[in-house]
């Protein structure tokens, strides 16, 4: 009974959406508005993590000095490089020593492709061959990899995409010396922001005598703690050792509390400003349906089926909005490639990433605002005094 | 009853309904004030600092030091009143709170920057005091550091020459900004360029990170910096330099892309709230058909029908968007405090001119269509219901 009238009430109430489509449209547009912010925002924040994810490897270990948290502060010399690589736990390469890179982070700048005049910063990081091995998912995709000894840079896609004086056979000057790029690689993780060149080369340039980090493969599951406690107990060295994922993801901390604080600042006011245009919606529907749904009162229909049936509408326009509003941040923004500073204070390139768990969470607070945006104009229409609307012209 | 009196009778006739649409403007434009001092601070940015000093750094980046040793060949410029240097120090105080210390020579910095205000007994005390450390108000306050205190802070990169990184600095002044845009610039705290260089561990003697170059005349910024640039051309010490205001957007315009998502959330809110008041207005427009027909009819023009429609709109927006850049000047006032002003979210007399320019042309959009059909109403015809 209650079913079988909340369904006509509800059916007749939907068809006759198209009537008064005004209103119902600032119900899905503002919904869209709020969806789309939202999953937009927090997809930046998803695409920055997988990039910065998907660079660590579990079976390998990042080296750096004591408390230096990134790349950029720590320094070792190449007295320690050659300790650690001596120690138990790193696995061997094909050619039985010791599978580690030292690398060298500098620092220099490119121009933004829509720039003109101000340097951003780009990682310059000096490898030794090992460099490769220890990264097999990196990819030569043109030109060629550089000659150790010589001024050659290969240049990581990410950088191609977003800044520009890096394209393959350009010169890229530093420290008073021109630097050929010869090749364009593409690891698909925060290595693509990044040029590479020979370690050797790179000291001699910068003027630096050791390097940055030490890059290691693990020997096996327990690889990293037997690392770890060789390296406590070794008095020449004051460094720390991570599982190169997990300090890759801790690159990624600050970024996330930052746009999920925007995110979540920016959501608030929005839906705020979306329920009371819901309501207002509804409560306008609702008045320009009192006659008729007085008039289905005076033939017998209960309370509760209005009540539900404005709901119903009210949730099925939000949910149109929530889904128009996840379809246009797909469209505009999925895959939309972007740049920003990371903790090494150079640019990191990433690309939005629109999950259909951020669609779902977008979804379910386009329902929440729907729910309450329709709540108080149902109860209203279920008030409504029959005989008074019934008398209305 | 008045003109006015009409107006705000008319905006009270379904009050709910103006209730709920004065929110949603009221959301709209506390959204608008936050994000658009954001934008604002991407775009102009570091307005206050004029155009008297240039910031000369690495050219490779300026991450890279160059030697002091310049300081006298750069000095020696024509037109180059003082040059001041500062190095990065990597502070972290306690676990992992970053904090802005930079290493200088006091007194070519006092000279540089007379835009900070400290006694001149502190500023001798901090020339004179090896382990010295001044500290802005700003960061003073939110730490609750006094003057005498030795304050322990770290040095993410730099090890002391015992191979710790805890160091230790005595607070023996506690400088001001001249004015409010300066001392918003105080959350940063200096220490002596000659004790660092000298107790840390590594080979970076006698390197700094910036020369800030202090003119004679601000005309001449172009000229000296080109001067420079070409004098260590060619070095392994190449040189790229900026006037401050240039150096200080440069900065900013590395988060990168921010910026433009911002436009886009600004684009979807005035679309959303274009759209929601719009439809308002429409709909009470509608609703008062026969009744703006018996007001042509009583003699009022088509224009002040026009004028009382408009009027309507325009009271809306504008309650809803002061009411709504006031919130967000309060709330931006609220977040920079809770950051200790590392997010400065300030609502200048800029962004409130933009909000007002932006409320004006909200009620022009979302009133003119309704008030020209109220102006094209032929009496009869609405009379009829027609």
């Amino acid at each position: 009974m209650l079913f079988s009238q909340t369904r006509a009430i509800t059916g007749l109430s939907i068809r006759s959406i198209p009537e008064r489509w005004a209103p119902s449209l600032v119900i899905v547009i503002g919904l869209a508005g709020v969806v789309g912010v939202f999953t937009a925002l927090l997809a930046m924040a998803a695409g920055f993590e997988s990039t910065l994810r998907a660079t660590g490897r579990s079976d390998a270990a990042i080296i750096m000095r004591g408390g230096s948290d990134a790349e950029i502060n720590s320094g070792l010399t190449r007295e320690q490089t050659d300790v650690i690589e001596q120690q138990p736990g790193i696995a061997s390469g094909a050619d039985g020593r010791p599978l580690a890179s030292a690398e060298l982070m500098v620092i220099a700048e490119l121009i933004r492709k829509d720039d003109v005049r101000n340097g951003a910063n780009i990682t310059v990081r000096g490898v030794e061959p090992a460099a490769f091995p220890l990264r097999p998912h990196l990819q030569i995709i043109a030109g060629r990899t550089f000659t150790p000894g010589l001024r050659e840079l290969i240049v990581g896609s990410g950088v191609l995409r977003q800044f520009q004086g890096a394209e393959i056979g350009k010169v890229v000057r530093m420290r008073g010396s021109d630097w050929k790029v010869v090749g364009e690689f593409e690891s698909g993780d925060s290595h693509d922001s990044e040029l590479w060149t020979d370690i050797a080369v790179a000291r001699a340039t910068f003027a630096r005598q050791g390097s940055s980090s030490v890059l290691v493969a693990l020997d096996g599951p327990g690889g990293l703690q037997k690392l770890q406690s060789a390296i406590a107990a070794e008095p020449r060295l004051t460094v720390d050792v991570l599982r190169e994922q997990d300090y890759f993801s801790s690159q990624t901390r600050d970024f996330r509390r930052q746009i999920g604080f925007l995110a979540g600042l920016v959501t608030i006011i929005m839906a705020l400003g979306a329920v009371f245009a819901a309501l207002n919606s509804m409560y306008a529907a609702v008045a320009a349906r009192g006659k008729e749904i007085a008039t289905l009162r005076a033939i017998g229909f209960g309370g509760a089926p209005v009540v539900v049936s404005v709901l119903i509408e009210a949730l099925l326009l939000a949910l149109a909005g929530g889904v128009l509003g996840a379809l246009l941040a797909y469209l505009l923004f999925n895959n939309l490639s972007v740049a920003t500073l990371g903790q090494n204070f150079t640019q990191v390139v990433f690309s939005f990433k629109v999950t259909p768990e951020l669609v779902l969470r977008g979804l379910v607070i386009a329902l929440v605002i729907g729910m309450i945006g329709g709540l108080l104009p149902a109860l209203r229409a279920a008030r409504l005094p029959v005989s008074a609307s019934l008398r209305e012209q | 009853m008045t003109r006015t009196g009409l107006v705000v009778a008319n905006l009270f006739r379904k009050r709910t309904r103006t209730v709920l649409t004065l929110l949603s403007v009221i959301m709209a434009f506390v959204l608008f004030g936050l994000l658009q001092s954001v934008n604002s601070m991407f775009n102009a940015g570091a307005d206050f600092v004029g155009a008297t000093r240039l910031m000369v750094q690495a050219r490779v980046s300026f991450t890279q030091p160059l030697p002091i040793s310049l300081v006298p060949k750069i000095e020696a410029i024509p037109g180059v009143a003082r040059v001041a240097y500062s190095m990065w120090f990597g502070g972290v105080w306690q676990e992992n709170t970053p904090l802005f210390v930079f290493a200088i020579d006091p007194l070519r910095y006092r000279d540089a920057y007379p835009e900070y205000l400290m006694p001149d007994a502190q500023w001798q005390a901090f020339a004179h005091t090896r382990t010295g450390m001044i500290v802005g108000r700003m960061l003073a306050d939110q730490y609750g550091w006094k003057l005498g205190e030795k304050i322990p802070i770290s040095s993410n990169i730099y090890p002391q020459k015992s191979g710790s990184k805890a160091w230790a600095f005595d607070v023996v002044g506690i400088f001001d900004g001249k004015d409010e845009a300066w001392r918003k610039q105080t959350n940063i705290a200096f220490i002596n360029a000659d004790y660092f260089d000298e107790a840390n561990q590594f080979g970076i003697k006698g390197r700094t990170n910036f020369f800030i170059v202090k003119l004679a005349d601000s005309k001449q910024a172009q000229a000296i910096s080109k001067t420079i640039d070409a004098m260590f051309e060619n070095s392994p010490d190449e040189t790229k330099t900026q006037t401050e205001k240039d150096f200080n957007l440069g900065f900013i315009k590395q988060i990168g892309d921010i910026g433009l998502i911002v436009h886009w959330i600004l684009f979807a809110v005035f679309f959303t709230l274009l759209l929601v008041v719009g439809n308002t207005m429409a709909q009470s427009v509608r609703e008062r058909i026969p009744e703006l027909a018996v007001m042509k009819t009583l003699g009022f023009s088509d224009g002040s029908v026009l004028g009382f429609v408009l009027a309507e709109s325009f009271a809306l927006c504008l309650c809803g968007g002061l009411v709504g850049l006031v919130l967000a000047t309060a709330l931006g006032a609220m977040v920079e405090k809770g950051t200790g002003g590392q997010f400065v979210v300030q609502l200048d007399g800029g962004v409130w001119l933009i909000g007002i320019a932006a409320i004006v042309l909200m009620s022009l959009a979302v009133g003119l269509l309704p008030a020209l059909r109220a102006r094209r109403l032929r009496i009869v015809d609405a009379l009829a219901g027609r």
